[in-house]
């Protein structure tokens, strides 16, 4: 049953719904069906289809709240699995941000679901798989990459009439190349809703190229130089922004939102004009949820206008704190770009690195966001408009606040994983030291 | 170690996230339920062979030339609050079964989580599809290092008391407690969180091996953060405690425990009271504490810091399947290559430096009977006075460093999960002579102390790295002489291990360790301990993280 309609899974929870004697009730049903293969050296080396269907009740007396869950449908589970919310509400503490329940809600039909990709099969990613192994047997390097398609539906009901229903779907591709000798690696990955939109053999080409270009790397000094990332690099390091436009960390004092003396930046000129941030989940390349588990409906937001911070997310308690309105905060992000592709951004360089992705992020100051990492699959130096040479990879010490305040042009968004984003020119970029690791 | 929340994951993540407690980012999976569910087991091990011997039947049926069973049930309880609060209370369990086959020289693997016998039967001969459908596509077969089966049988981590069977209330008036002595202390804000984790395995292979087994671990931590409103900065401090193979007992403070210093730090029982006392005292130093000037230190380690060191640039590199490149598309490769292992003679690192790997060691994580794939778990050297000796392998890799069986290094998260090669705990030796911190601190003309993990980040095939901490102390001519901040240390990983030149005793031994190593795709977690006593490196490349924005 792992891709329930609508009108059943609304069927389902309405009985739940009816078993429960408590003040206020929610329940929720996650489905899932997918599968993977990787390889490496060539070869498939782990493969598996996984199937999973859970149901969750939580009950609450007051602000005192239980949750269990369940994975059978028989009316004695369904029965079981309420009372015993129930029972666990009786025993908790009462949570003094208890939320009383939203009532009903309206919702735009999310688009986050390919029937293409629900029914990818052994066979379809074993194809899928079989294109990009070619790739790696005509260019003589080793190739390892992972795909993996799922799909599913969520859908969750309370006992204030909320109602909310929607079917995803994801298929996610990477993959890299390495030369026999170990002195070259690239790499790609990209995620789609719609498998029709994956090219496996496209993207292992780019891949393959990046292996063959980036063998014999030079190594130059660290330090502050002038780079262009790709979107993929420029995601990884731009990935954990907006998860911290949080309103109640930021006014607690602990996050780069707080700004001295209390309060936050909301309104302030945090980075570069030319930096415009947003979420939408109706854009058509990135759909995402369109209600959050507070039932919330999740609309186009604003995070960053011009440079200019637009919008905090808040929660319903913080928002009932606060005397605003609650604003759910986004897994996805667009930041919009210019018209240049990463090419013609080459092409206006002096002097600067070309990033194909970074690795290995971590927060090294949650105060400053400054974030250290390497360079991975693909560095290279540019002189007058040029690609001269790939260049050992580097580790950099940088914050995402700082980088995107020197921002020096930004080519045309595209889609990289969960966001869309476009390839830019940095200023001041800060390498601090150099990898040995190809 | 590296995190990456996969797309399959991330529904299970949402409807937790619903529940209050997404915020914690814990590596939890699994359906919740009330703790007396938990307690009362209902799949005995004939009902859990009836089950295994139905998938082994219906993938033999169907072609498959080797089939291993896992049955499992995973339960996890973690009690997580902030300042007066219980911000969540919650039971999870997640029971199902794994199937992984050979077939046509090629791995499938199948999960579920509907136990009935046409379900399982129908699960087998899916896994069995997926490895006819790839095998076409597939190099070389498989080749599995032989292994006896055991016939029936079990074992279990030697806990003292099951944190399953401790009431809610006992945990939640613990935390409190912790939260009120911090409140009391002027901090302005405490995250505490207990973990628990049991682990009821069942493994079944055609080799003939039936094991049960049941695993422990726990995990009490916090997070102090402490703001000053007129300057706009904040700091925090993390508890000095380790995840461990143990139950409720680690929660016991015992004198013989504890280590005296300039913070006190624990062994195999943890005093949380006295831990965040001291915890709020340090966050209020390090908002007055000097900005390190960057340059060249002996740095000095204690285990609460050197384990996380000892895991990215010993453990990971010195994993097989990386060594060999099936984790080059994600966690990458290795620069421990075959021919440095070959020649016997590749420096790693001082010839004081002895690291063992043990899947047997008591109260570590990685401590279990069996592995995965039903391989009886020992314990063997890695690095033997400085030189590169071993790796870490599984059955389908032993035969590629010539060795006749596999290591025991086989491991999955959960049933819906395929097995593969996982770390198992790794640890640095103690010093041989007697050498305690004080003496050590003595001899450090210039140096930095480093007590706690803060960030970490380490390249594809581990040779660059940058570590953080907790609390930093300036040494200065054989004296501690005040705390310091803004602290990382690069190196790289050939360098920095022979640049150690001194290792504590055995007295100043502990463990440190990892709830939610990641690895492989889709990205999976796994918990796995590391020992050592303090130790000294010199010369390293210290920077300063100040930054304004």
């Amino acid at each position: 049953m792992a891709l329930l309609s609508k009108d059943d899974a609304q069927a389902i929870l309405k009985k739940v719904l009816s078993y429960s004697k408590a003040d206020e009730c929610t329940v929720s049903i996650n489905a899932t069906q997918g599968g993977n293969i990787r390889y490496a050296r060539s070869a498939v080396s782990t493969a598996g289809e996984v199937t999973d269907t859970s149901l969750a009740v939580s009950a609450s007396f007051g602000k005192k709240t239980g949750t269990t869950t369940i994975n059978e449908f028989d009316d004695a589970s369904l029965q079981k699995v309420v009372a015993r919310a129930e029972e666990l509400a009786k025993l908790a503490p009462e949570n003094p941000e208890y939320m009383p329940l939203l009532g009903p809600q309206t919702y735009a039909d999310s688009i986050a679901f390919s029937s293409k990709t629900a029914g990818m099969s052994p066979e379809s990613r074993a194809d899928m798989v079989a294109q990009s192994l070619q790739v790696a047997k005509e260019a003589n390097l080793e190739a390892a990459g992972f795909l993996v398609n799922s799909s599913g539906i969520s859908a969750m009901m309370n006992s204030k009439g909320l109602f909310a229903y929607s079917p995803e779907s994801s298929v996610d591709f990477s993959v890299t190349f390495r030369n026999r000798e170990g002195t070259g690696s690239g790499y790609v990955s990209n995620q789609y809703n719609d498998v029709s939109k994956l090219d496996t053999l496209a993207l292992s080409k780019i891949a393959a190229s990046k292996a063959s270009m980036s063998a014999g790397a030079k190594a130059i000094e660290p330090g502050k130089y002038t780079v262009i990332l790709e979107p993929l690099a420029a995601s990884d390091i731009l990935n954990g922004v907006i998860r911290g436009f949080d309103a109640r960390s930021a006014d607690e004092g602990r996050s780069f939102m707080t700004k001295k003396g209390g309060g936050t930046r909301l309104g302030e000129q945090l980075v570069s004009d030319k930096v415009t941030i947003y979420t939408d989940p109706l854009n058509p390349e990135l759909p995402g949820d369109t209600w959050n588990n507070d039932g919330l409906p999740i609309k186009r937001t604003t995070w960053i206008d011009k440079g200019v911070v637009k919008n905090l997310s808040y929660s319903r308690y913080w928002a009932a704190q606060k005397g605003v309105e609650p604003l759910p905060g986004s897994n996805t992000f667009i930041m919009e770009g210019g018209n240049s592709s990463t090419e013609d951004l080459i092409k206006g360089t002096e002097k600067g690195i070309l990033v194909t992705r970074f690795w290995y992020i971590r927060m090294v100051d949650q105060q400053t966001m400054l974030l250290t990492g390497l360079t991975r699959d693909g560095t290279f130096y540019i002189e007058n408009g040029q690609i001269k040479f790939p260049v050992k990879n580097f580790r950099f010490n940088e914050s995402p606040i700082i980088m995107l305040n020197n921002v020096d042009e930004l080519g045309k968004a595209v889609r990289s994983g969960s966001c869309i984003l476009p390839p830019m020119r940095i200023r001041d970029f800060t390498f601090t030291s150099l990898s040995d690791a190809i | 170690m590296t995190t990456k929340q996969t797309r399959m994951k991330r529904r299970d993540f949402v409807q937790m996230a619903g529940l209050g407690i997404g915020g914690l980012s814990l590596p939890f999976m699994g359906k919740e339920l009330p703790i007396e569910a938990l307690l009362d087991n209902p799949y005995d091990t004939a009902l859990k062979k009836q089950l295994a011997d139905i998938a082994l039947n219906a993938a033999k049926t169907k072609g498959a030339t080797y089939t291993d069973v896992r049955i499992g049930r995973y339960l996890n309880q973690f009690v997580a609050t902030r300042e007066k609060k219980v911000q969540a209370v919650v039971n999870t369990e997640s029971y199902g079964v794994g199937i992984r086959v050979i077939a046509d020289g090629c791995w499938g693997f199948a999960a579920t989580n509907n136990m009935s016998k046409d379900a399982i039967a129908d699960c087998a001969m899916r896994a069995v599809a997926v490895a006819k459908a790839n095998a076409k596509i597939q190099g070389a077969p498989v080749q599995l290092a032989p292994q006896k089966g055991f016939g029936e049988v079990s074992w279990k981590a030697p806990i003292e008391i099951n944190a399953f069977e401790v009431p809610i209330k006992e945990k939640v008036d613990l935390l409190m407690q912790v939260n009120d002595a911090a409140l009391t202390g002027r901090a302005s804000f405490i995250n505490s969180l207990i973990f628990a984790v049991n682990e009821q395995k069942y493994f079944a292979s055609t080799d003939g091996s039936y094991i049960d087994q049941d695993i422990h671990r726990i995990y009490p931590t916090f997070t102090v953060t402490k703001i000053d409103r007129a300057t706009g900065k904040f700091e925090t401090r993390n508890a000095f405690s380790a995840p461990m193979g143990m139950g409720y007992e680690y929660l016991h403070p015992r004198a013989q425990d504890k280590v005296p210093g300039i913070s006190t730090r624990y062994k195999m029982r943890y005093d949380i009271l006295e831990d965040v006392k001291a915890a709020v005292k340090d966050a209020e130093d390090k908002h007055k504490a000097k900005s390190v000037e960057p340059g060249k230190y002996d740095v000095v380690l204690d285990p609460t810091h050197l384990w996380l060191t000892i895991h990215e640039s010993v453990g990971h590199p010195t994993e097989l399947d990386r060594v060999l490149g099936y984790e080059a598309n994600y966690a990458g490769t290795s620069f421990l290559t075959l021919d440095k292992w070959e020649s016997k003679k590749f420096n790693f690192g001082s010839k004081l430096v002895n690291i063992v790997a043990d899947k047997t060691q008591a109260g570590s994580l990685g401590a279990v009977g069996y592995d995965d794939e039903g391989v009886k778990c020992g314990k063997w050297d890695l690095i033997k006075d400085g030189i590169l000796v071993n790796y870490q392998a599984i059955r389908d890799q032993a035969h590629i460093i010539g060795l006749k069986a596999s290591q025991g290094c086989c491991y999955s998260q959960g049933w819906d999960d395929v097995q593969f090669q996982r770390m198992p705990n790794v640890s640095l030796q103690a010093g041989k002579t007697k050498l305690s911190v004080d003496d050590m601190i003595k001899n450090v003309e210039k140096g930095i102390y480093i007590l706690g993990n803060g960030s970490f980040s380490i390249d594809q095939q581990r040779y660059n790295f940058q570590f953080g901490g907790q609390t930093f102390y300036e040494i200065a001519n054989g004296k501690i002489v005040g705390m310091l901040k803004d602290v990382a240390y690069q190196s790289n990983t050939q360098e920095f291990w022979n640049a150690c030149t001194a290792i504590c005793d055995e007295s100043d031994y502990r463990l440190g360790g990892s709830f939610n190593d990641g690895k492989g795709q889709p990205s999976q977690s796994s918990a796995v301990s590391h020992g050592s006593a303090t130790a000294r490196f010199n010369g390293v490349n210290v920077i300063n993280t100040a930054r304004k924005i």
